[in-house]
């Protein structure tokens, strides 16, 4: 299992424990995320599914590639962590 | 007369009440939201509900609601696009040669139908997408035929990147007559709900476009469409290449070639009981988006725009660069209370139809939206 950490900017709008999902890229790991927490879906992610233009996520550390279908290969017990860009807002 | 003033900023929506404390007669009474940015403020006059739409900076926009007059605020449904069909081709941007994205960027207006049509809203938003809800927010449904006009392939962003809806007026005696105003796309009018529409901008010239896109309708910059109460025939727009009316609905649009120190502006605000009253608040131009030396002033017709007076009583008239945005400029619904609000966080009222102004403050953050309750209350 994957484990997904938030930003505390997010924590503000809506409640986004630290949670443990299980997938193979990070849109199978953040749909399990979201499926036990759909408000926090809209906050990170637009309506066509895309990461939010000012929205990073990182995994082990480095930022996805593909912040439109997020196909980035998510590894068992990776920690995938999702912040605020410093580039907007 | 209204008691009560909402003004939306750049971080957080604040409710101004009058009050005997303060030199003003008004104060700052309430605030929502402080440090996230209300782009756009709605009461429903049909149930006092209040609407506030919050363009996060990394997060997305997010419509919130108040049904207790806003003491507490609940996220609510905020208007979304639909999934971009495979087969539909792309609308390129044509300064920007990118495609218009499906997705919300900014909720730029709100507006409620009459008591003939209850539960109906309207959302304007950037990338040009209008939104209706029959259910009183709860659901929304993007307007198609305004999507998918091939017109859309001429509009492009006028104040921001992306195209958007920043007008809404609804027909006070027939809610199926709306007329919205697009940056840059023109004024479109419905007469069936939003079934059909028609960009009305006859008479309406771009000067600054190249000469060939100066009259075509899909490139007109309405800052903002205004619209009489009592003669909704009546419009007003503060247009980006100067001041324009109409008598008939948008059928014809006349120039309005002076009015006061400039015609650039954003704000235009139509006395409620009088189509030929109107206030402007003039930037210098274009290229320089302060106020004409320095002097904040606000201009106003009473003879349907032959002549204007300059009004700047109790106004800042030295080194002062307020600009004030499309919908910072309001008028009650006895249309003798004017409010502006400015990008450097300043707040006017005047009880005179503009004679003299008083200051309420000068430390509110930009301010984008300034709406009279006129409820009476």
């Amino acid at each position: 299992m994957a484990r997904v950490a938030f930003t505390q900017n997010l924590q503000r709008h809506v409640e986004c424990p630290t949670a443990d999902a299980a997938g193979a890229t990070v849109r199978e790991v953040l749909d399990g995320v979201f499926t036990r927490n759909p408000r926090a879906r809209s906050y990170v992610l637009d309506e066509q599914g895309g990461v939010r233009k000012h929205v990073v996520i990182f995994i082990n550390g480095e930022p996805i590639k593909d912040r439109t279908a997020l196909t980035d290969a998510v590894d068992r017990d990776a920690d995938v962590f999702v912040m605020q860009a410093l580039s907007g807002g | 007369m209204s008691s009560r003033i909402f003004v939306a900023t750049r971080k957080g929506l604040f409710t101004v009440r009058r009050s005997n404390s303060h030199a003003s007669g008004w104060e700052v009474a309430q605030a929502a939201f402080v440090g996230d940015p209300v782009t756009m403020f709605m009461r429903d006059p049909r149930d006092g509900r209040q609407y506030a739409a919050l363009r996060h900076g990394h997060f997305g926009v997010k419509l919130h609601a108040s049904s207790d007059d806003g003491r507490t605020w609940n996220e609510t449904t905020t208007p979304v696009y639909p999934e971009k069909p495979a087969d539909v081709e792309d609308v390129i941007d044509p300064m920007r040669n990118k495609p218009i994205p499906w997705t919300l960027d900014m909720i730029w207006s709100l507006a409620a139908a009459g008591a003939d049509q209850p539960g109906v809203l309207w959302c304007g938003t950037l990338p040009g997408g209008l939104f209706r809800s029959d259910d009183h927010g709860k659901s929304w449904s993007l307007n198609r035929f305004l999507w998918e006009t091939p017109a859309r392939r001429s509009w492009f962003g006028g104040g921001f990147d992306l195209p958007g809806i920043h007008s809404i007026c609804v027909h006070p005696q027939d809610s199926n007559r709306v007329t919205v105003g697009v940056s840059c796309g023109g004024a479109w009018v419905t007469e069936n709900g939003g079934e059909t529409w028609e960009n009305r901008t006859k008479g309406m010239y771009a000067n600054y476009m190249p000469p060939e896109q100066r009259e075509n309708p899909d490139i007109q910059d309405p800052h903002l469409v205004a619209q009489c109460r009592s003669n909704p025939d009546a419009l007003w727009v503060q247009h980006h290449n100067g001041v324009f009316r109409s008598t008939d609905a948008g059928r014809q649009w006349h120039d309005i070639p002076s009015a006061g120190p400039s015609t650039f502006g954003f704000a235009v605000a139509v006395h409620p009981n009088d189509g030929d009253t109107a206030w402007l608040v003039p930037a210098l131009s274009d290229e320089k988006r302060v106020p004409v030396d320095g002097k904040v002033v606000v201009t106003r017709t009473r003879d349907g725009g032959k002549t204007f007076d300059t009004l700047r009583s109790g106004l800042p008239q030295t080194n002062a660069y307020d600009l004030t945005f499309r919908h910072a400029l309001d008028v009650d619904e006895t249309g003798d209370l004017l409010a502006f609000g400015s990008t450097t966080g300043s707040l006017w009222i005047s009880e005179d139809q503009g004679d003299t102004w008083r200051t309420v403050t000068t430390n509110l953050p930009p301010v984008y939206c300034v709406d009279f309750d006129k409820s009476g209350a």
